[in-house]
């Protein structure tokens, strides 16, 4: 017998990092799972979460030219 | 390059290595290093002095966690010693300018009058027909990079080194001094925020 009441998207949608993580328990995950079965919307909004994260992956940046300078140039000064 | 090779390359005075090193967790560092100080030209020096550290370390430096990780863990710890001895590190501390409250505005979701109180009004969409060229673009990349620009120091931080650098979450909760779930919240709130930059821009 289920004595929880279902979970609702405003709730799904703060869970989708916990659910990532895997730090929901045994039976949260399963409410969270249960809701995806029918709710294309927060399926939805897993993926795009998921997404992110894969962008953010893909992000270059580039250290500021003057620090790096100053980075080769105590390297230089360095000795092991 | 792996560690042991990077780590003898630097021994070795190798100035190329160090310079692949530098390019590659630098800015990560920067964000980090911003977590704790006031502003970016004290981040660069945080960032310096870290790198010294790094250097002078390195002979200890015994691969119990990965470079990565012991770069990261360097740099946060001499940017907390920094921030502690900034007069203005207070509000700059990791809590203190983060938000609390719901991560998706609640006008995406139906009220308590109708009839399915807090299920979509204006469901996401998928991004799978999108093809990968418009979303790896230039310019979506740059929408993320905005977003996470605009994010508080500590989301800022906790999402670069989780999602940006690959860290893993015990490792940052390590070198930032933070519980499971504080950090499991910031990432929460940081990734959200990007996703719904990147809503806004894909819609």
């Amino acid at each position: 017998m289920r004595l929880e009441r279902e979970l609702t998207c405003r709730e799904i949608v703060e869970l989708v990092t916990a659910y990532l993580e895997d730090a929901l328990s045994a039976a949260d995950r399963e409410r969270f799972e249960e809701h995806l079965v029918f709710c294309d919307g927060c399926g939805n909004y897993l993926e795009q979460m998921q997404e992110t994260v894969r962008l953010a992956g893909r992000v270059t940046e580039e250290i500021p030219a003057e620090l790096e300078a100053r980075l080769l140039e105590a390297f230089r000064g360095w000795r092991p | 390059m792996d560690d042991a090779s990077l780590v003898a390359a630097l021994h070795a005075g190798d100035e190329g290595a160090f310079r692949d090193l530098i390019r590659l967790y630098g800015p990560g560092m920067l964000r980090v290093a911003r977590m704790y100080v006031s502003s970016r030209a004290v981040a660069e020096e945080v960032v310096q002095e870290a790198w010294l550290g790094v250097l002078k370390g390195i002979g200890r430096f015994e691969g119990r966690s990965s470079l990565k990780t012991w770069v990261f863990r360097i740099v946060a710890n001499t940017a907390k010693t920094r921030g502690q001895r900034e007069a203005r590190s207070l509000p700059f501390s990791a809590f203190g300018d983060e938000d609390e409250g719901a991560t998706v505005s609640a006008d995406r979701f139906l009220g308590d009058g109708t009839r399915f109180p807090g299920h979509w009004a204006a469901p996401p969409a998928s991004w799978a027909p999108l093809p990968e060229g418009s979303l790896l673009a230039d310019e979506t990349m740059q929408v993320v990079q905005r977003a996470i620009d605009r994010l508080p120091p500590a989301q800022r931080a906790v999402l670069t080194l989780r999602d940006v650098e690959g860290v893993e979450a015990d490792e940052v909760c390590n070198a930032l001094d933070l519980t499971e779930t504080n950090q499991r919240v910031l990432l929460h709130r940081a990734r959200a925020k990007v996703r719904a930059a990147l809503e806004e821009y894909l819609q």
